[in-house]
């Protein structure tokens, strides 16, 4: 084996394994590039949505949540909260953090304007309107 | 140590220690607010115990990698650093930026920090891993060249081994997978999507090859075994890697949004990714078997064969515990990923760099080998990290099956609060846990402090009695 296995054989394995598989990647991805926007309704996504996404990205709520599980494990799922919880409810939430209750994982307030709680909640809509194959399980996130 | 040059590891790894303590620092405080809300708040919400917790982790393994890469390149190529002048200035750059942005962190509220380092015009801040504000997202880019620079000229003029070439060719693709960080598409699905390519590129791909690299050099130098074998090795090994973990992605795209034949391609692709990693636990106790001297180096031995069989558990056992779909779905998102991403990042890029340091820095001080006594500690802060990690894992792994059975998997299912209610007394152990593991790096840091070097004579002395 020592002789006829070369390290030259060895590379050459690797090269040629990393090029083709990488290959295919860019195609499958090319492919799934162009069939998200059917499955997250891109069409739907209104200014007032692309603002309430930068409020999110800007205030780190992945930092304590996650969004279709990703983020972190500290508090409730963002990605369906809209079904969960409703628009009224989740205004009434974010505007009455913290909640200081003794020894709770706390929520920090960002002071959201009105219209800014308006647009974090349209793009909480659309998220929930994503098809992730089901997931999650059940409402709970 | 053979070239005076090599002499700028030094500093880039005493700095990646120091930063990995203020890491451990962060996630203690992050895991006492998962049982004590209140816990420093407002003044350190979780997320930012956890961004700065995650960003140093990120921080201090590339300051290790940098630090390898400046003690084994003009080595293997057998030639100077192209310019120790330009490492050492970027070391500095790249401490003063990261302790600025962990400042920033802390003292400035994240959308305040968004709004003054010009997000709005490059909008990149608000991802895992990639909280950094633009400026300092672009200090990484030209560390990054800085770095590539040096080593690639040094490479040029000299020999070119496989070790060297894989080394700098995958801090090349560490650097080119970065780049991804700056497009932040407003679609979130695409987002996601893309920021697996820097995340999952990184740790299932590149560094692999950086991990492989470091690992085979320090086995060459540490048993003497011929350089053929070890790297012939070395590239079946990363031929693996990313035979199974270019397409393996795919494990992150059942539920975000992507097209649903990702749920048979990540499945099967992922499933085989344990596979080069079992390659490096064969491969590098073959090495020992096959040794040709004793080093006198015990301790970095012992880092250099826990980390394959760590990092075998962590990204291989627990990686594969949740990567196929069916049992992602229920996973997926839960603390039980946490407890795969502490085990496999410790198992294998935390403890790979702890065994470079450990080979490296005997010698940037002037000595083969540590005296017995200070690789004593350093052995016992070994077994300590280890076990504690592994507490710290079976622990998250607890928490994210109680979420399973009473929030996913349940017929009635549980609210995300009271499922973690119920969890509590395995993030009591995990705190516990990790108050053990910070002991245990307090150990091994101390034995950076015993002064002497090692003595053969009384090994000898030893030997002949026995
Ligand atoms: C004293 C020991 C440690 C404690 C108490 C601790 C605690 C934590 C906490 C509370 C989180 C946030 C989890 C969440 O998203 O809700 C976290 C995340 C993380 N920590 Fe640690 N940590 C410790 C050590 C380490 C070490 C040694 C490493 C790696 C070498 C590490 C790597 C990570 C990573 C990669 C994440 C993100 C995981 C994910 O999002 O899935 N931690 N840690
Ligand atoms: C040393 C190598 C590895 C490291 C450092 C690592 C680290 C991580 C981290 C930190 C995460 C969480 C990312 C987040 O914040 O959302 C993660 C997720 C994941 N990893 Fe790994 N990983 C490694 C190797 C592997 C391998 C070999 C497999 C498969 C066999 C695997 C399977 C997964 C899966 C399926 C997820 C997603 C879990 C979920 O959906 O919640 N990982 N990994
Ligand atoms: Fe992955």
């Amino acid at each position: 084996m020592q002789q006829v296995f070369t390290k030259a054989m060895a590379r050459n394995i690797f090269l040629g394994g990393a090029v083709f598989f990488l290959a295919i990647y860019l195609l499958l991805s090319y492919d799934t590039w162009q069939r998200i926007p059917e499955r997250d309704h891109a069409d739907k996504m209104t200014p007032a949505v692309l603002r309430g996404k930068y409020l999110l990205d800007t205030n780190d709520c992945i930092g304590c949540h996650t969004i279709n599980g990703e983020g972190a494990y500290f508090a409730p799922e963002l990605g369906n909260v809209y079904k969960r919880r409703g628009p009224e409810f989740i205004k009434a939430w974010i505007q009455s953090q913290p909640s200081g209750v003794p020894g709770r994982r706390q929520m920090p307030n960002f002071h959201f304007t009105g219209n800014q709680l308006d647009d974090l909640v349209a793009y909480l809509q659309w998220l929930s309107n994503i098809d992730t194959n089901n997931w999650p399980p059940n409402i709970q996130g | 140590m053979k070239y005076p040059s090599q002499q700028v590891a030094k500093p880039y790894f005493i700095a990646a220690l120091a930063l990995f303590v203020g890491q451990i620092v962060f996630g203690l405080i992050a895991g006492l607010q998962y049982l004590h809300g209140t816990f420093l708040f407002p003044e350190l919400p979780f997320d930012v115990a956890h961004m700065s917790h995650t960003n140093l982790l990120i921080v201090w393994l590339l300051m290790a990698f940098m630090g390898a890469a400046y003690f084994i390149v003009p080595e293997e190529a057998q030639t100077e650093l192209y310019s120790p002048r330009l490492a050492l200035v970027t070391f500095w750059v790249f401490l003063i930026a990261a302790a600025l942005t962990i400042v920033a962190y802390l003292f400035v509220p994240y959308a305040q920090l968004a709004a003054i380092t010009g997000n709005a015009a490059l909008p990149t801040m608000g991802r895992g891993y990639l909280e950094q504000p633009l400026p300092t997202k672009i200090g990484i880019v030209l560390v990054a060249l800085s770095l590539l620079f040096n080593v690639t000229m040094t490479l040029i003029k000299g020999r070119k081994t496989s070790i060297n070439l894989i080394l700098v060719g995958s801090l090349w693709g560490l650097a080119l997978l970065f780049l991804p960080a700056f497009y932040f598409p407003h679609d979130t699905v695409k987002a996601s999507f893309g920021w697996w390519w820097i995340v999952h590129g990184w740790v299932e791909g590149d560094w692999e090859l950086i991990l492989g690299a470091l690992l085979g050099f320090i086995l060459i130098k540490m048993t003497g075994v011929d350089r053929e074998i070890v790297e012939k090795w070395l590239y079946i090994i990363v031929a693996m890697t990313l035979i199974s973990g270019i397409i393996g992605i795919g494990h992150h795209y059942y539920y975000t949004g992507a097209p649903s034949y990702w749920i048979w391609l990540g499945s099967i692709f992922s499933a085989l990714e344990p596979i080069p990693f079992i390659l490096l636990i064969v491969f590098s106790f073959k090495m020992l078997m096959q040794r040709r001297r004793e080093h006198p180096n015990k301790a970095a031995m012992l880092w250099a064969l826990g980390t394959p069989v760590m990092a075998f558990l962590g990204a291989g056992l627990w990686g594969f515990m949740i990567t196929l779909a069916p049992a992602q779905y229920y996973i997926h998102g839960t603390n039980f990923t946490a407890a795969h991403g502490h085990l496999a990042f410790f198992g294998a890029y935390a403890m790979v760099s702890l065994a470079i340091i450990s080979y490296a820095m005997p010698l940037l001080r002037g000595r083969t080998a540590n005296s017995a006594a200070a690789q004593r500690w350093e052995m016992a802060g070994f077994w300590i990290m280890v076990f504690s990690m592994i507490g710290i894992t079976l622990a998250l792994t607890g928490a994210g099956i109680v979420t399973v059975f009473l929030q996913r998997a349940a017929d009635d299912p549980m609210g995300f609060m009271q499922a973690q209610d119920k969890a509590r007394v395995f993030f009591w152990v995990r705190e516990f846990a990790g108050v053990a593991f910070f002991i245990g790096l307090l150990v091994y840091l101390r034995s950076f402090f015993i002064a002497g070097e090692y003595e053969y004579a009384d090994e000898m002395k030893q030997a002949l009695a026995a």
